[in-house]
């Protein structure tokens, strides 16, 4: 007899989830003007959850309109004491509801519970703890005597972290005084439309926080709204260029948190055992779909061969399938689009000579799913080296020296993170300094707190989220003028670096 | 493996090179591991299988100075049938005793179950070689099928690690045919790769089982700690084809910590280890608590600790 584990599955009982929901404009939810709903699919079993309203123009109008007069009349003039109570209460709800979130999260994104609850959910409440500290000490956070709020900040985050990626946004806006209009992504909607509620639940004065669905139309009509004072993207760099040339010209602040191509640089003298974890944790995490995801691997030639063994051993006993399972380590791809999107590149990458290697995991019959996929042979000139797949799949090239590696790792239009594995402490340093990536983590890889700013370089996008520095975008002071979020994001996170 | 090529022979300056050169252990990377898997949720028919075997796993263990004949025989009959109200639960693997208890356990538990005995100036190992060449010869002739020797940390701290190989090897040939394990006392050794270099040296000594600890020292028996111990007997069995046994020892009181042990087992080496021939707890109170489980799991309820025999 063999060790099986038998199905765990977390309850669904504990969400309740509606046939349909309207938009959240100034503390209620409404119908949209002119009536128009989409659906929010289960992506792991292809089950209809609910349906949400698709914001349009008036709807964008009225939204925004009740944040600016939040903003006049209520939060903007409050004592930054009274804003960190209304956000500590916000983070012991989020901490209070943290299973019925995480449920929700995995039924309407795909991802395992066990992340779900192990990462997301804390790091959620950790970000608005952190940021309520925050909303009564801005004078003393480096952005000169009295920095002062934007003003209406629209925000529009991405499907592969939606209530995380909703934390980074509304926790530090509100912090500095802010009032949002917040849009998610039209395949995840629901953790947002649930944090409505639970701004409601913690009697958040109407109109401070807003929620419109919708997809990309209903973001543009967002950015491009003329009563809005700062734009904050997190997505696809395609996406965050054109809002960057539909903003060209106008006084609106804008920080962009785009794509990324990481490299995850393997020394001969790494900690094996320990490298391999973090080389399934870099790419495998939340199926691959994270923008600063190791989805390159450096491995130095003369062990390769052996990290790769280990590797494929280890990828051997991932366990893919139901997501709300908790003993489920790979769930589902987030959309239909998104699977189409990473078979085309996975193909792209047969098609150039690459060798493909798949976890030997049975896929379920209904769903989008996507083994766990290691490409060798790789090099820099093949398409699975160059472009983000965002999805469960790993191109291993190899190097031969330290310079090579910079070299390799720098080599991309991207600069959003980087990983290095070595026992050598000195060559870490040597390393990260050399790094053209907002992040370098040393001897782990994708790990995340408040307290430490998060951004990208070059076409991963500019403006720091997290840490003092992740206030900046937000405040409007003596020392940041209005173009100077990029000078602000990148100079002190290379001085903290 | 590069490894097999390099392997060394007790030459005291290749071995230090050798041990040295192995891959080093991110502890933080290592601690992380063993958390993330010890959250598997083991439910129903997949708990009652690793309650069964982590029973069967048991070394039914008493240490104690105040040990006596009769303690010992009570030990035994538990060992053999460890709930008297359910004959379908399966005998512990062995009872584990000090060298001059092995004969009253021999004659308890017949050819029914291992006898173990700790030996070698269990648990300090401060004493000379010939005395626990002695030991181990003593607790052989008086029927000892498996010994539990403790290495020197001492010479293994300073750099001696020829001492403790030489130690390992004499000893394993006092055994005879009986099983060795080599308890490491890791709460000595303190880092993950002092843990690594110590498993590979026992093992290149001639080590059946590898073991954590001796119960004597706090920490005993660790998740981390155990998974690079399963590293290093899944890394020596590709290098040398040889397979050895790893023992976690002390501390380990509860099924639910019993059972995430044999997730790591799963998952790092596989299922060829979770067998008792090498898997093995080293434990007292942990037993109570499975059957309390075991019986939990077979009515439906929870009985009391009355319902559990202590002996």
């Amino acid at each position: 007899m063999t060790f099986e584990y038998a199905p765990a599955p977390e309850s669904r009982s504990i969400v309740d989830i509606a046939d349909a929901y309207g938009l959240f404009i100034d503390g209620q939810f409404v119908d949209p003007a002119d009536g128009r709903t989409f659906p929010t699919v289960n992506p792991a079993t292809e089950e209809i959850l609910s349906t949400v309203a698709e914001a349009g123009q008036q709807d964008v109008d009225r939204a925004v309109r009740a944040a600016r007069r939040a903003y006049e009349q209520v939060w903007g003039p409050m004592s930054g004491r009274d804003r960190g109570k209304y956000l500590y209460r916000i983070a012991r709800l989020l901490q209070e509801r943290s299973r019925e979130l995480a449920v929700l999260e995995t039924l309407d994104n795909g991802k395992p519970i066990r992340e779900a609850r192990d990462v997301d959910l804390p790091l959620v409440a950790a970000h608005f703890f952190y940021h309520a500290g925050w909303a009564d000490k801005l004078e003393h956070a480096g952005f000169g005597p009295a920095p002062r709020p934007l003003g209406v900040a629209a925000q529009v985050i991405p499907w592969n972290f939606p209530l995380l990626m909703l934390a980074w946004k509304v926790a530090p806006a509100l912090a500095c005084g802010n009032t949002v209009v917040l849009k998610p992504a039209e395949t995840t909607p629901l953790t947002a439309l649930a944090f409505a509620d639970i701004c409601r639940q913690a009697d958040l004065p109407p109109g401070i926080v807003n929620i419109l669905t919708g997809a990309g139309d209903t973001g543009r009509m967002l950015v491009e709204h003329p009563d809005v004072d700062k734009v904050a993207f997190t997505g696809s760099t395609a996406v965050g260029q054109q809002i960057m040339r539909g903003l060209a010209g106008t006084s609106k602040r804008l920080s962009l948190e785009l794509g990324g191509k990481a490299a995850n640089i393997v020394f001969d003298d790494a900690p094996v055992d320990e490298a391999v974890e973090g080389i399934v944790n870099g790419i495998f995490f939340n199926q691959g779909h994270v923008c600063c995801a190791g989805s390159r691997l450096l491995l130095q030639e003369s062990v390769a061969d052996e990290v790769l063994t280990s590797l494929q051993r280890r990828l051997s006993t991932l366990r893919l399938g139901d997501p709300l399972d908790k003993n489920t380590d790979i769930g589902a791809i987030n959309s239909a689009a998104q699977l189409e999107r990473i078979h085309e590149l996975a193909d792209s990458g047969d098609a150039e000579g690459a060798t493909r290697w798949t976890a030997p995991c049975p896929l379920p019959d209904r769903g989008y799913w996507f083994p766990p996929t290691v490409f060798t042979g790789v090099t820099q000139a093949h398409r699975i080296a160059r472009e983000e797949i965002f999805g469960p799949v790993l191109s291993v090239l190899t190097f031969r020296t330290p310079d090579e590696a910079v070299e390799k790792a720098n080599n991309t239009p991207y600069g959003l993170s980087a990983g290095i594995w070595t026992e050598k402490g000195s060559r870490i340093l040597w390393m990260a300094q050399r790094m053209r990536a907002g992040v370098v983590w040393a001897n782990t890889f994708n790990r995340f707190d408040p307290t430490s700013p998060f951004g990208g370089y070059k076409e991963s996008g500019f403006g720091r989220e997290g840490g003092i520095q992740g206030l900046g975008p937000y405040l409007d002071s003596d020392v940041v003028d209005h173009e100077a979020t990029v000078r602000i994001g990148f100079g002190v996170t290379e001085v903290a670096r | 493996m590069t490894l097999t090529a390099s392997l060394p022979d007790a030459d005291p300056t290749a071995l230090r090179r050798f041990l040295q050169g192995l891959p080093g252990v991110d502890e933080v990377g290592a601690v992380g591991r063993a958390a993330s898997l010890a959250t598997r949720s083991i439910k129903t028919s997949s708990k009652s299988y690793a309650i069964d075997l982590a029973i069967r796993m048991v070394d039914l263990t008493t240490l104690e100075g105040m040990d006596t004949p009769g303690k010992v025989r009570a030990l035994c009959a538990k060992a053999l049938r460890p709930d008297p109200t359910d004959p379908s639960t399966p005998s512990v693997a062995a009872v584990c005793v000090y060298g001059d208890l092995v004969d009253i356990a021999r004659a308890a538990v017949g050819d029914a179950c291992h006898v173990a005995a700790v030996a070698t100036a269990f648990p300090s190992g401060r004493a000379s070689l010939a005395v626990k060449l002695q030991d181990t010869a003593d607790a052989v002739a008086a029927g000892a099928d498996e010994i539990d020797m403790v290495i020197d940390r001492g010479a293994f701290l300073s750099g001696d690690y020829a001492r403790v190989y030489d130690e390992i090897v004499a000893i394993k040939e006092a055994c005879g045919s009986a099983h060795l394990k080599v308890i490491l006392e890791t709460g000595e050794l303190r880092t993950l790769d002092n843990v690594r270099r110590a498993s590979w040296l026992a093992m290149l000594a001639g080590a059946d089982f590898i073991k954590t600890s001796t119960g004597k020292v706090s920490p005993a028996a660790t998740p981390p700690v155990t998974l690079v111990m399963l590293e290093a007997v899944r890394d020596f069995q590709t290098a040398t084809g040889r397979t050895v046994g790893v023992k976690a020892a002390g501390g380990i009181r509860t099924t639910k910590e019993a059972v995430a042990y044999l997730v790591l087992v799963n998952e790092t080496v596989g299922e060829q280890w979770l067998t008792p021939d090498l898997f093995r707890f080293g434990a007292s109170s942990l037993l109570n608590d499975l059957l309390l489980q075991r019986q939990r799991m077979r009515t439906g309820h929870y009985s009391g600790p009355d319902y559990v025999t202590i002996d």
